[in-house]
């Protein structure tokens, strides 16, 4: 087998073992709350579920059949893609999970696209650079150690209610999207800044930059075709953590901003202890985390030659 | 030759200084600096690490760094005075005039991009090249500079291409928009001899094309084939410039005398003993000073005077040689004699007959990333005697470094056995091995960057003497140890990284010795080193033997320092030994080819540059 084959098999499977580790979890968590699990599973004992629906969900979730069946069960609706029923909403999961997905997809994405590029020109700007240096550092120091919520009210208050220049709240368009982007990026466009400058300087400093710069290149080029592209690895380390960000950070942001999304849904559903919606976007962030972590291994290789030829 | 040139020099220096800005004033790094070089020209720069001779070079590039003062009276090349160049125009000349080839091609080449982009770049930011014919050009100067196969390896990256095909690409890189002058620094450290003599043709083809070459490096004997003209600069003065026949013939000043006494040589009296081949040199390091002779502290010949004046330079040698003048700054020039000269052969150790460590039929395996089997070690069989100094020599990947490790019982062999006097060594369980650990040592190229840099000397040799005692008698033992490698004890508590370079081999020295070993093996020890320095630790290391006798395993690619230091020599390639014995017989009258071949790379300072040597130094020599 190619060696590149051989590893996306190996990622593969061990996404599906993190897939199974979450839904274990997740089982095991839903059982460990005391009480009649039907009654758990269709809210608590302040959802008031009738005895029909406590039925329905003994049936459904085989209750009354030894724990090693019922764990089969799961695992088995799990494989069919099946997330279950919400019993709070009545409507199954995966219909709840579909129509608030896109708007924090959107979110998300936005929010990784603006805090990754502000941090490349943050750092290509200012590598090797002491006063702008300075300057960049004390802004990402203050974005760094400022909560999402207030970035989002204080952007709110700034370019909303003061200068009018974005809709206060809402979800149908590029421009509503454009302030909780900034809030839920700049926090991490603020370490990810200081990582990559840290590379730069670090590959700037090399011979090969040397060597570069007595071929005649230009300081610009230097810093964007060769060092960029050294200090995109720890980059890409961090990556992971980036996600975990932006998916804590879309729940305190839908909310700031009064958005639609998955935040709003995880939240509503804790609150409402609706544990097969939680099950669902739990094994869901498991998946995302996953296909995210195969995507940066693969750009890891893309990024280092010798990576791909030691793997 | 030279004579061949009535034009105006390509590069005219006169004066120049380079100063950094630190916290505590302007630190003078080059001091008054005069050069002059035209086309088809070699002009060599010769020093020590810290000499100056890479800033230099730098200077000439306006690439002296941040926080650099660079001044000169003059300072044209191509007759633009380039002290008043901006930004774009310093670009401009950069890669398109002057060339530079720095050393170690693994980290100056960029490791993420392939080699092709790398000497397109130099073309694509002169605007030389078009896009659609780009690759072809790329091509056409990896062939040039002697790559085979260029159309595949350039689309590869650094770490697949051997040191010396990485060499000869940033050698392309640099020549491919045809600068007047090329600036090489060091340009065949690290690289073994073969592969080194094979660079340095190329560089001498593009000096007979008519570039004018600037070279750089610390050891004499690489220079003497290819330069004309040879700078020797310490503590950033020139101390002696000079026709390169005339200055190797008879050194002026006496740090170019000691610079060629520490260069191993390959010919030369025999010692009858057996044992190494002559009487090391002795050649002194150390700071240089802040007034008078910045080489007084160092200078056998140091009076009052060099230590209060600086000397002012004086023309030497007689007028009228070929029209070059040789110049030197010192108050007793050309009355140096190296320290070697009358020292008497060294006492040849004692070697007895017993084998302290036999190795037998031993072979290692390696699988390739596509999953075929290399051999590493191929049957290699030797004995090392007690208080003997075995040389293991062969050029990377010829397996030497894998047998050294296997005699270390580092790496189990996949067939064969080691013994170390006469018992099991190498198919033992780790825990039987542990007890005789002690009895086998080892010293290699950069030892300490292997410890935590926050240990001091005291624990970094502390740690090898074996048995429990109190700390004040371990710092005591410690102390004694580095007594006995020649180290002042007040290093005690200094940490690895405010060491020279032949100061940590010493403290490793030091280490390897503290639990008294029968054998030591050394991994290329002094590779890494400056000449001078490199002949200190040989002799050292030639001395704890007769001293201690403990046996050497000596590995290292470098013929001239195996034939110092060594009784018998065993030549790999390949993972196979072609050739064993005596260091003396080896070198006189090579038995394998491949020996021969070893040989005949190594570079040399012959004085009477004849056969085979460079038609304008040969003239030169000629001449008086």
């Amino acid at each position: 087998m190619p060696p590149l084959a051989r590893r996306l098999t190996r990622r593969l499977a061990l996404t599906l073992f993190v897939l199974w580790g979450a839904a274990t979890f997740a089982f095991a968590g839903m059982r460990l709350v005391p009480g009649d699990p039907a009654r758990v599973i269709a809210g608590g004992v302040q959802a008031n579920a009738t005895p029909q629906v406590l039925d329905a969900i003994r049936a459904e979730y085989g209750l009354r059949e030894p724990i090693v069946v019922q764990y089969a069960l799961f695992l088995g609706r799990l494989l069919r893609a099946d997330l279950g029923g919400s019993y709070q909403l009545g409507r199954p999961v995966s219909q709840v999970i579909g129509e608030q997905i896109g708007a924090t997809l959107a979110l998300a994405a936005g929010a990784a696209a603006l805090g990754f590029g502000l941090a490349v020109a943050l750092a290509t700007l200012t590598a090797g650079r002491p006063r702008l240096r300075a300057l960049s550092r004390a802004a990402e120091f203050c974005s760094i150690s400022t909560p999402n919520f207030w970035i989002g009210i204080l952007l709110l208050a700034a370019f909303s209610f003061h200068l009018g220049w974005f809709p206060v709240i809402g979800d149908d368009g590029p421009a509503e999207l454009v302030l909780p982007c900034a809030a839920l990026a700049l926090p991490i466009a603020g370490v990810l800044a200081q990582v990559t400058r840290e590379g730069l300087e670090r590959a700037l400093d090399q011979p090969f930059a040397l060597t570069a710069r007595a071929r005649g290149a230009t300081e610009h080029r230097i810093r964007v075709r060769h060092a960029l592209r050294h200090a995109a690895l720890p980059v890409l380390t961090l990556s992971g953590w980036v996600l975990g960000e932006l998916l804590a950070g879309t729940v305190v942001v839908e909310t700031v901003f009064a958005r639609q999304g998955l935040g709003h849904v995880v939240v509503a559903a804790v609150r409402g202890r609706d544990f097969p919606v939680v099950t669902g976007v739990v094994v869901l962030s498991a998946l995302t985390f996953s296909l995210i972590n195969i995507v940066v291994d693969l750009l890891y290789g893309l990024a280092d030659p010798r990576i791909g030829a030691a793997a | 030759m030279s004579g061949d040139h009535p034009s105006a020099p390509l590069l005219e220096v006169a004066g120049l200084s380079v100063g950094f800005a630190t916290r505590r004033g302007v630190v003078p790094a080059v001091r008054d600096v005069d050069l002059s070089l035209r086309a088809g020209e070699c002009l060599a720069v010769v020093g020590e690490s810290g000499s100056g001779k890479s800033v230099t070079a730098r200077a000439l590039l306006g690439l002296a760094g941040a926080g650099a003062r660079v001044t000169a009276r003059t300072l044209t090349f191509e007759g633009r005075d380039l002290r008043t160049l901006g930004g774009g125009q310093w670009r401009r000349l950069r890669g398109r005039r002057i060339g530079y080839v720095l050393q170690d091609a693994l980290t100056s080449l960029d490791p993420l991009r392939r080699v092709g982009l790398e000497v397109a770049e130099a073309l694509e930011v002169h605007g030389l090249a078009r896009r659609d014919d780009l690759d072809d050009q790329v091509i056409r100067l990896l062939a040039e500079a002697g790559v085979p196969d260029p159309h595949v390896r350039f689309l590869q990256y650094p770490h697949e291409l051997s040191g010396g095909l990485r060499q000869r690409a940033l050698i392309a890189s640099a020549i491919a928009a045809e600068p007047a002058l090329l600036i090489a620094d060091e340009p065949t450290t690290a690289l073994d001899v073969t592969v080194q003599a094979q660079v340095l043709g190329l560089l001498e083809e593009r000096r007979r094309r008519g570039t004018a070459l600037l070279l750089i490096s610390h050891d004499l004997a690489v220079v003497a084939r290819l330069a004309g003209q040879i700078a020797v600069l310490f503590a950033g003065l020139v101390v002696e410039r000079g026709p390169a026949a005339a200055l190797l013939a008879s050194p002026a000043h006496p740090y170019t005398a000691d610079l060629l006494a520490a260069v191993p040589v390959l010919d030369g009296p025999d010692n009858p003993g057996g044992g190494p081949v002559r009487g090391l040199p002795i050649v002194r390091t150390g700071p240089a000073a802040a007034t008078g002779c910045p080489y007084a502290p160092r200078c056998a010949l140091a009076d009052d005077r060099c230590r209060s004046e600086p000397p002012p330079p004086v023309s030497y040698g007689e007028d009228g040689q070929d029209g070059q003048d040789r110049m030197v700054r010192c108050f007793h020039p050309g009355r140096a004699r190296p320290a070697t000269a009358s020292r008497a052969p060294a006492a040849p150790a004692r070697v007895t007959d017993h084998a302290v460590v036999s190795v037998r039929g031993v072979t290692k395996r390696y699988r390739s990333p596509d999953g075929s089997w290399r051999t590493a070690v191929g049957d290699v069989s030797f004995d090392l005697r007690a208080g003997e100094a075995l040389g293991l020599v062969g050029e990377s990947g010829s397996g030497k470094s894998t047998t050294a490790r296997i005699v270390l019982a580092e790496i189990v062999p996949d067939a064969g056995t080691v013994l170390l006097d006469g018992e099991p060594w190498s198919g033992l369980r780790e825990r039987d091995r542990r007890p005789r650990r002690s009895r086998i040592q080892l010293v290699d190229q950069d030892p300490l960057s292997s410890f935590d840099p926050r240990f001091t000397v005291e624990r970094v040799v502390g740690e090898a003497v074996p048995g429990r005692m109190p700390r004040r008698r371990r710092r005591e033992r410690v102390a004694a140890l580095l007594g006995r490698v020649g180290l002042d004890p007040a290093l005690l508590d200094r940490v690895p990284a405010r060491l020279s370079g032949g100061q940590r081999q010493r403290v490793a020295i030091a280490r390897a010795l503290a639990p008294g070993p029968e054998v030591i093996v050394c991994d290329e020890p002094v590779s890494a080193l400056d000449v001078t320095v490199q002949a200190q630790i040989l002799a050292l290391l030639a001395e704890l033997r007769r001293e201690a006798g403990v046996a050497l395993l000596f590995i290292s690619h470098d013929l001239g320092v195996v034939r110092q230091v060594c009784d018998r020599v065993a030549v790999m390639k390949d993972g196979r030994l072609v050739e064993t014995g005596a260091v003396a017989d080896v070198f006189r009258a090579p038995r394998a080819a491949y020996t021969a071949e070893l040989l005949a790379a190594v570079p040399r300072i012959d004085a009477g540059r004849t056969a085979g040597a460079l038609p304008h130094a040969a003239l030169n020599l000629e001449a008086p």
